[in-house]
């Protein structure tokens, strides 16, 4: 037998574990009917005041879920609670990003039938979350007008991996002279198409139109959903 | 900083493989890392080497191609090759696009072994 070095073919995805756990989740969300969505921007964007007043605000007409990552504390849990929606906290401890098997751990003894939306608030992270396909519907994107227009192209490959882009605190927009224009610019030129909502969770600004969006979306997910595999 | 996380899926990998072709010893990993992967290639070089430190693989190479991203211009109706991941456009007419059709690869390709 020959003893000098050989390549041996193997062809497998690095992420392939997540990405099993992923389709694994997504498929169960699809049976039972729930809208997943989650939530991915740099820390301080206003992630967790934009959750709590959607929750608050699907309350009152769905049955909403939450679940929150942070490196460590549970006082978004506690904040979202507030809301009365289902909220659990995932605590990555080091980890930057959440990953999918900590999404189907911090499920566990949920009943997803008894869902309509589920909200998954990642770890605050431009970079990191991006690889990892958590087997959410829907990629939010949250952009605040105190971050710079120019936020998507200094993480293109965040603002290219989600659906929607979010620009949040628009209520201060003026204050700190926010060019509107610019963001959604930079925001089209890294992912063309993208949908994009200007809201403020403070003054409940763009909340409606991007609710409406939300459940037309969720409509159109259970019909698909309905029709037989 | 998610590459050490990486690094060590791909030790992982590459050990099992090494195992299944009856314990043979890995020189190198071949991996294809598009641009859109989200992985930052110096970090993880350095994130591999500590990844190794005590494996089967110290000592092992991470060989590295770089895959550029493609996306399809439906003007042209062709595959294009874009320079620069900041504007998702036709570089010959343009034309936004967001079909992308590679660039986002994270895959360990193949192993050098020796028996």
């Amino acid at each position: 037998m020959s003893s000098g070095p050989r390549l041996v073919e193997v062809r497998k995805n690095v992420l392939k574990q997540n990405d099993i756990v992923a389709r694994a989740l997504r498929e169960r969300f699809h049976d039972a009917g729930v809208l997943a969505v989650s939530l991915v921007s740099s820390p301080g964007s206003g992630k967790t005041a934009f959750l709590e007043k959607t929750l608050t605000l699907l309350y009152t007409r769905y049955r909403v879920a939450a679940l929150v990552g942070d490196l460590a504390t549970d006082n978004d849990a506690a904040r979202l609670a507030r809301s009365r929606a289902l909220v659990r906290q995932i605590i990555t401890g080091t980890v930057c990003h959440l990953e999918a098997a900590m999404v189907q751990n911090a499920l566990e003894g949920w009943n997803l039938n008894d869902l309509d939306f589920l909200f998954i608030e990642n770890v605050g992270n431009l970079v990191c979350p991006s690889s990892y396909d958590l087997g959410e519907d829907l990629r939010f994107v949250l952009l605040s007008v105190t971050e710079g227009e120019d936020k998507p192209l200094k993480y293109p490959t965040i603002f290219n991996s989600a659906d929607v882009a979010m620009i949040t605190k628009s209520d201060i927009a003026a204050a700190v002279e926010f060019d509107e224009a610019a963001a959604r610019r930079n925001i089209q030129a890294v992912r063309p198409g993208m949908e994009v909502f200007k809201v403020s969770a403070k003054t409940g600004e763009g909340m409606a139109e991007y609710l409406e969006f939300l459940q037309t979306r969720r409509q159109h997910f259970r019909a698909a959903a309905a029709v037989p595999k | 900083m998610h590459e050490l996380s990486i690094a060590m899926s791909i030790v992982d990998m590459a050990q099992e493989e090494a195992e299944r072709h009856g314990g043979v010893q890995v020189q190198a990993v071949y991996l294809k890392l598009g641009r859109l992967a989200g992985v930052v290639k110096e970090a993880l070089l350095s994130s591999y080497e500590m990844a190794c430190e005590a494996t089967p693989l110290e000592g092992s190479r991470l060989l590295i191609e770089e895959i550029p991203v493609e996306v399809f211009c439906p003007k042209c109706e062709a595959p294009r090759l874009m320079d620069s991941i900041q504007s998702f456009c036709c570089p010959e007419c343009g034309t936004p696009t967001a079909n992308i059709l590679r660039g986002k690869e994270l895959e360990v390709v193949a192993l050098e072994i020796k028996e």
